[in-house]
């Protein structure tokens, strides 16, 4: 009994753990309804393969919603970054040309977060229009630069840059699934551990409070958009090598980053943040289209079924924030330790106006 | 006189806790002769204004006699138009002095809502700003929740059941929140608390929590300066009253000499012969 106890205690302070229970039920689902695909490791290798850009872009993306903020931008940093490594390998000797590549793409992505970082917080301009307008202006830029135009990475598969990225672990495994795990662990560790996300999360939170109590809100706020620049640029590296091809409009998942960090659990009111919850959304999102094609209902069903899921997981990430299931999830999570009575009492009655 | 000699914020970062900087005899705040002027209207007239080393004092006065006034220079948001301020004994020098170096210099305000962050747990409200980090930056958790849980059990006496460092601000009455803002001050070897209306708001019980708290800066044996509107809560908790009247101190009164019916009297009193005076 002691055992459980404490397997449901450590269990209920894992973060993301419902969101990854979640992703379990959906995979169960799937080989109910469509065994012959979803028995085959196949499905999830190419899973492995092509979630990981969106992963690693949603990751940045829990930061910058945990700070208030939103970044509507790293959609053009993609195709930006991609137009970048690509220039360098076919301008240069590819066997150095792909690293001067890569360098140049996380410059790109970091100044592009750099001057968002500046219009957001020199400027004052809200986060959700000057993204918009940045978006716009480098993807325009990335075109014109591309002439419009593919270009190729000749003999990609040979390069060393493209094993270590987008190779195969004993294999089979995609290494980018490693590197976005890898990446999440290190923004949890920055998010959790580091003064930095601790800044991120009290800016969020109130920046009133933040700056009164000394957090350098401005330069936070900066350093924030020149991060999430420079991870929307790997992701860009990420899409280009796996696919051997830079073309402008690479960068097209926007909408399923957000939905990613939503389902994960990351409140649009800024102040928390679960980096596990986006790494297991961007997932969920990632598998439905094919689950949804393998089961042979139409192809046509594919958005209603994605949609139904979201504001399913987004209506019980609501629901377990307040009222009797937040007193549930609460017990949940202090399980095994004495907790007094009155205060899930309090808990299920704290928003009751106060009796005169 | 020699203790008014000009320090920056960073140089008294490191005097902070030097005990020779705090002899017996320093008072925690002087104000002398400051003067505001927002363009050609005067806020503040010519305010002199001493609190000892332990002494809590209260800031008496209507809406718009100068208080917050008085504590947004304090606090750093803007600067006099002239006059000098000394903390523990050292000069503010006001071109250097902001919100975030207030800190520095020993000054900690608990304010009416925006002191603690809702929805972050309580050991990182206390070091929010000044964590324990290694040279990569990254937070101690082991060693600040350890200190947290200190000052919550000695400094402040928090008694509260199922509360611990790990809760959320969220699952805290309005009462023990500024408990927390108070035992943080307090733990950071402020030399001056300023509360800034805490009991706004809050229901009887609550503001009874929040008397006590206070009443342990005093054992903690710091200064604070504690506003208010409640005459009785500040008679409760201070040791000397000043009474704000437009722009200058109309009154200082030592509790001793005075109950707080007398102290009632003379307030309304005074607000009468105001009034007397406007009419004439």
């Amino acid at each position: 009994m002691n055992f459980v106890r404490s397997l449901f205690k450590f269990l209920g302070r894992l973060e993301g753990f419902a969101i990854a229970m979640v992703l379990l039920v959906l995979y169960l689902a799937l080989i109910i309804a469509a065994p012959t695909v979803f028995t085959h490791s196949l499905i999830y290798i190419s899973f492995l393969e092509t979630v990981p850009p969106t992963l690693i872009a949603a990751l940045g993306l829990t930061l910058v919603i945990t700070a208030g903020e939103i970044d509507l931008s790293f959609p053009a940093v993609v195709s930006l970054s991609g137009f970048a490594l690509s220039w360098g390998w076919k301008t240069f000797d590819p066997a150095y040309g792909a690293w001067i590549g890569i360098v140049l793409a996380v410059a790109a992505g970091a100044l592009v977060g750099y001057v968002n970082g500046l219009m957001v917080a020199r400027i004052g301009v809200p986060s959700i229009m000057a993204t918009l307008a940045a978006n716009f202006f480098w993807y325009g830029i990335s075109i014109l630069l591309a002439g419009g135009l593919q270009v190729t990475l000749k003999g990609s598969e040979e390069n060393f840059v493209h094993r270590l990225f987008v190779g195969r672990l004993f294999d089979t495994v995609p290494a980018q699934a490693f590197w976005a795990l890898a990446l999440a662990v290190l923004l949890w560790l920055i998010l959790n551990r580091h003064k930095f996300g601790e800044g991120i999360m009290f800016i969020g939170d109130n920046a009133n409070v933040a700056r009164v109590m000394g957090v350098n809100v401005e330069a936070t706020r900066i350093r924030l958009f020149a991060l999430h620049g420079m991870i929307a640029s790997f992701a860009g590296i990420i899409v280009t090598l796996d696919i051997g091809v830079f073309y402008p409009d690479q960068g097209n998942f926007l909408l399923p980053a957000m939905a990613s960090v939503f389902i994960g659990g990351t409140s649009i009111a800024g102040g928390a943040g679960s980096i596990f919850g986006t790494f297991f959304g961007a997932y969920i999102i990632g598998s439905l289209a094919a689950g949804v094609v393998a089961t042979t209902i139409s192809g046509y069903w594919v958005q209603v079924v994605e949609g139904v899921v979201m504001a399913a997981v987004i209506m019980l990430n609501a629901a377990t924030g307040k009222g009797k299931l937040a007193a549930l999830s609460n017990r949940f999570r202090h399980w095994g330790r004495p907790v007094n009575a009155s205060r899930t009492d309090e808990l299920l009655h704290k928003n009751d106006p106060a009796p005169n | 006189m020699d203790i008014g000699r000009t320090i920056d914020p960073y140089e008294a970062r490191s005097m902070v806790n030097k005990p020779l900087q705090k002899s017996g005899e320093q008072q925690a705040l002087r104000m002398v002769n400051i003067e505001k002027y927002f363009g050609p209207v005067r806020a503040l007239t010519n305010i002199n204004l001493e609190v000892g080393p332990n002494e809590i004092v209260g800031l008496i006065g209507d809406n718009g006699a100068g208080k917050s006034t008085i504590v947004k220079i304090l606090t750093g948001v803007f600067a006099p138009t002239r006059g000098e301020l000394y903390i523990a004994g050292r000069k503010v020098d006001f071109r250097r002095y902001n919100v975030q170096s207030a800190h520095a210099h020993g000054i900690e305000t608990v304010y009416q809502d925006k002191s603690l962050g809702e929805k972050q747990v309580l050991w990182r409200n206390f070091f929010i700003g000044r964590q324990i980090v290694n040279r990569f930056g990254f937070i101690d958790v082991n060693r600040e929740k350890a200190i947290s849980n200190e000052i919550m059990v000695n400094t402040i006496g928090f008694r509260s059941k199922g509360i611990t460092v790990d809760s959320n601000v969220s699952e805290l009455s309005g009462g023990e929140r500024q408990g927390i803002a108070i035992g943080r001050a307090m733990h950071f070897e402020a030399d001056l608390i300023i509360l800034d209306e805490p009991t706004v708001a809050l229901s009887l019980k609550e503001v009874a929590k929040v008397i006590n708290f206070v009443h342990k800066i005093k054992e903690g044996g710091k200064a604070s300066i504690y506003i208010s509107h409640s005459i009785p809560d500040v008679y409760e908790v201070c040791d000397r009253f000043i009474v704000l009247d437009r722009g200058e101190i109309g009154a200082s009164i030592p509790k001793k000499e005075i109950s707080l019916k007398g102290l009632d009297e003379f307030l309304l009193d005074y607000a009468h012969g105001r009034k007397d005076n406007d009419r004439s």
